[in-house]
């Protein structure tokens, strides 16, 4: 991989509940630029991972460092490094397109210059330019993911945590997604993503799956497959999650 | 098990597990009436006086004896004329007695501390009797049904109104819109079940909580705040399973009108409990306010009940003293349970 | 027909100005696996709440074993099982009192309905006093569908049950349903995930509250024989963009790992390799592919939108 530094760090990450280990002492990098999948069954532990890894959850042990801040001492150095989207709409469904927008520019500390021009060129890439006046709630549903890839990306985030970010949007929508997705990468962008769609893993640069809160394999998509044999990742992923022995709970 | 039976068992679990709610529900009105009746006072006690007289007679000193005796005063000593608006400023005394002799009458002059106007009013009240005795024709005052005018009394039938219509619209409105918010409400429709039956499984929980409620709250009105117990209980009980029954509908009217467990809870809060502290005579007379307010207070269950609470309780009359209050409750409650079933039988399709 | 479990015809059904439903007709057979398949916002919630009995359509009618929606509600009522999209239990209720109640209110009770039950909840059995609130999705989905399997429907409506949930957790859920309608349950399941419009008897896609085609899924894919081909090389993103302006390519996407590419009738695939190879990319790869319900969504979708 890259030569340069890595922009996340997980090392020797843990985090228990009660006896419960949620995430059991998982460590890897990511380089600044890669498009990072991060898959793993329902109840594997991808969510409290995500969670630490964003400075919203210390861990028990071990530690998380993005973009050179440490997750649980400095988690606002985090934040503020870091865009977030999730699957669920998370937006302000009675305030306008560029209003949302204009909310997540001011949460950031933006000033007005480079708001303005960091909206319209999202904007202009999203083709959201012609609907900034209409109420976010009324968007179809492909737009108001557009609309929360562009929040989320507002001010330009060295790292974007993507949380199942296509559920539920149609094959078109998602592959213009994932255009989205490969184009800020391309500028720099360092992108942490997760699926259910395993066809999409096979567009990121390396892929880790998480079976029982430890991280059970970390390829490219290539690797992953040509070790296993196989030809499509989710047959990867049907290998790799099915000596899962915690039963989903 | 039968399915009304099911339903009521699941309301009960769901009462029973929230643990914090059901502690307050229970504790608050408990809570409430130990204040009032034993903490919070508007009763006029320890009203310091002094008294003031230009020479000594007869009559001053006789002025004296009275407030000694009276539990309600502090005889704060004798001063001269000139000096008593200087203690008063100086918050040394709460009232002043100047006695002063003009043309061979004694003229008594009456100074109250009136920042306080509650306690100024009654203070004055109480002095002008006590001095009135120093005049030739004394002036008899009896006050009926509280001899001592304690303010517990008052305050009893004023937060039994309150609590009933908070706990039972609040919980009522917020469990059943909670249902509409997680979808069950969607499963119960879906079911074979008649949505009345749903309904009324919703009520009778309630129902039977806000007895409990009555009973901590009549016990210890009976008992600690030594409301005299008579045959006027049994209408007392009567009639605040009528109103119990009558929150009950107003709960389920505000659920049929708003989708979120808290715009359930601020519709609750805005529309009763405002209206039931400053409009229902729990705090402020009903006659003392612009006819407009007294009009709408006509609208507010509470008032009627509250109105005749206060004559079953304090006046201990006869239920024939109450049939006002009983027939307007009773209509409230047809009108507000016909409404609110008509209106989420509609919803429902 | 009393072979026809479910009959859905020409419903419509806005939120205003919008139109959740347009003209929706479809039929689904007795003892059928009917997959309801289309993106989020299609019209698949507001369908099964009139199939639910929850909403009225707004125009056409629907019945389920003969009993209309509206007017023989309460009937229909006690023959079928519903599971909303949303998780709908009790979360202060452990997993036994859930069961149990939605159990009681057809009547029923959890012995009688144990044995129809046990293949989804043994994994819950563990646990019989937990609380709902506290199961992992999976389980919540494994609960949610006991509780609708309680009273033994003859007619089962999923909304979306699959959503969210890893692909081995899906597989398992999907052989839990064939197992169901092998014993002679009607199954009407909706999702977004195309890839399991193959685990049902027959599918309708859906979508803007359309539906677009309905047939088993063999059928339906059948239309693009020959039509379709795979394309690869090293790299992958430079492909994309030459293919586009390949002649003879109607439509190319990224597909997994290969670019897919939907061709008019005059593709020729070596004159498609000469072409890529004059514009730098000499490696490709291009060879005729098996069309899923994904490739069809996509013609189907885009052509509406143009």
């Amino acid at each position: 991989m890259p030569v340069n530094e890595p922009i996340i760090i997980a090392d020797r990450l843990t985090k228990r509940f009660g006896d419960f280990t949620a995430v059991d002492n998982i460590s890897f990098e990511v380089y600044p630029g890669e498009i990072f999948g991060f898959l793993g069954a329902n109840g594997a532990g991808k969510t409290t991972a995500m969670k630490m890894l964003c400075g919203l959850s210390r861990p028990s042990a071990g530690k998380a460092v993005i973009v050179g801040h440490d997750a649980a001492a400095d988690s606002e150095g985090v934040k503020r490094s870091i865009g977030y989207m999730s699957q669920r709409f998370t937006l302000y469904s009675s305030l306008t397109v560029g209003e949302n927008l204009e909310l997540f520019g001011s949460v950031y500390g933006m000033t007005a210059e480079e708001f303005a021009r960091r909206r319209d060129l999202l904007c202009g890439e999203l083709g959201l330019d012609g609907k900034l006046g209409a109420m976010a709630g009324s968007l179809p549903p492909g737009w108001r993911q557009k609309l929360a890839f562009a929040a989320a990306t507002i001010h330009n985030p060295r790292v974007l945590f993507l949380d199942e970010p296509t559920g539920g949007v149609d094959p078109v929508g998602r592959r213009g997604f994932w255009e989205l997705i490969c184009k800020a990468a391309s500028e720099g962008m360092t992108v942490f993503v997760t699926t259910h769609y395993l066809d999409e893993a096979e567009y990121c640069d390396r892929v880790s799956i998480m079976v029982d809160g430890k991280i059970e394999a970390l390829d490219t998509p290539a690797s992953l497959k040509s070790s296993l044999g196989v030809s499509t990742m989710d047959e990867v992923f049907r290998r790799v999650a099915a000596s899962a022995s915690r039963a989903d709970n | 098990m039968g399915i009304f039976a099911s339903l009521i068992k699941k309301e009960a679990l769901h009462i029973v597990r929230d643990r914090r709610t059901m502690l307050l529900t229970l504790l608050m009105p408990l809570a409430l009436l130990l204040l009032f009746g034993f903490a919070i006072s508007t009763e006029v006690n320890n009203v310091r006086v002094v008294v003031a007289a230009d020479r000594h007679s007869g009559v001053e000193r006789g002025v004296i004896e009275r407030l000694r005796a009276n539990e309600y005063f502090t005889f704060e000593g004798l001063v001269a004329p000139t000096d008593v608006e200087a203690i008063l400023r100086g918050g040394g005394a709460d009232a002043a007695l100047v006695m002063v002799e003009r043309e061979g009458a004694v003229r008594t002059q009456l100074i109250v501390d009136a920042s306080n106007p509650v306690m100024g009013r009654s203070a004055a009240a109480y002095l002008s009797e006590v001095a009135a005795g120093a005049a030739d024709t004394p002036l008899i005052t009896t006050t009926l049904y509280n001899p001592q005018m304690k303010s517990s009394y008052n305050f009893v039938p004023g937060i039994m109104g309150m609590i009933f219509i908070l706990i039972c619209a609040i919980m009522t409105s917020v469990s059943i819109v909670s249902e509409k918010e997680n979808g069950t409400m969607n499963l119960l429709l879906v079911s074979p079940v008649k949505p009345g039956m749903v309904i009324f499984g919703k009520l009778v929980p309630y129902f039977i909580l806000s007895c409990a409620i009555l009973a901590v709250m009549l016990g210890v009105a009976y008992s600690l705040l030594d409301i005299p117990f008579s045959e006027s209980a049994i209408w007392v009980v009567a009639l605040s399973l009528l109103y119990i029954v009558l929150s009950l509908s107003v709960g389920l009217l505000v659920s049929t009108l708003v989708d979120t467990q808290v715009s359930a809870l601020v519709v609750s809060a805005m529309l009763f409990m405002l209206p039931v502290v400053m409009l229902s005579g729990m705090i402020f007379p009903i006659e003392n306010m612009p006819l407009p307010l007294q009009w709408i207070s006509g609208i507010i269950p509470a008032r009627w009940y509250i109105a005749a609470m206060r004559k079953l309780m304090i006046q201990q009359l006869d239920p024939g003293g109450i049939w006002l209050e009983s027939v307007i409750l009773f209509a409230m409650t047809a009108v507000v349970l016909g409404v609110a079933i008509a209106k989420s039988g509609l919803k429902r399709s | 027909m009393s072979d026809t479990a479910i009959n859905v015809s020409g419903v419509s059904y806005s939120y205003g100005d919008i139109k959740a439903l347009d003209k929706v007709s479809f039929a689904v057979r007795s003892g059928e696996l009917f997959g309801l398949i289309g993106p989020d916002g299609a019209g698949k919630s507001t369908l099964y709440r009139i199939l639910a009995t929850l909403a009225g359509p707004m125009d056409g009618s629907a019945s389920i074993l003969g009993l209309d929606v509206v007017g023989e509600s309460r009937r229909l009522r006690s023959i079928i099982g519903y599971m909303p999209e949303k998780f709908s239990l009790y979360p202060d209720m452990s997993v036994m009192e859930n069961l149990r109640f939605f159990a009681s209110l057809y009547g029923s009770d959890v012995d009688e309905c144990y044995s129809l039950i046990e293949p989804v909840f043994r994994q819950l059995a563990r646990f019989p006093d937990r609380m709902a609130g506290a199961l992992s999705g999976g389980m919540k989905q494994k609960l949610a569908l006991s509780c609708a399997l309680a009273h033994r429907p003859s007619v089962l409506l999923l909304d979306e049950p699959t959503t969210g949930v890893d692909a081995v957790s899906r597989s398992e859920f999907w052989e839990v349903l064939r197992a169901l309608r092998d014993g002679g349950m009607t199954i009407l399941v909706s999702t977004s995930y195309m890839d399991e419009a193959s685990m049902c008897d027959r599918v309708a896609m859906i979508d803007n509250g359309r539906v677009l085609a309905a047939d088993t899924p063999e059928a339906l894919v059948a239309c693009m024989d020959g039509s379709l081909y795979e394309a690869r090389s090293g790299d992958m993103y430079r492909l994309l963009a030459a293919l586009r302006s390949t002649p003879g390519v109607a439509d190319c996407y990224t597909f997994g790992a290969s670019i897919h590419l939907a061709v008019t009738d005059d593709f020729d695939s070596e004159a498609a390799k000469r072409h890529l190879a004059a514009a730098g990319i000499p490696d490709a790869d291009i060879v005729p592919a098996k069309a899923t319900i994904e490739d069809l969504f996509i013609k189907l979708t885009s052509h509406a939108g143009q």
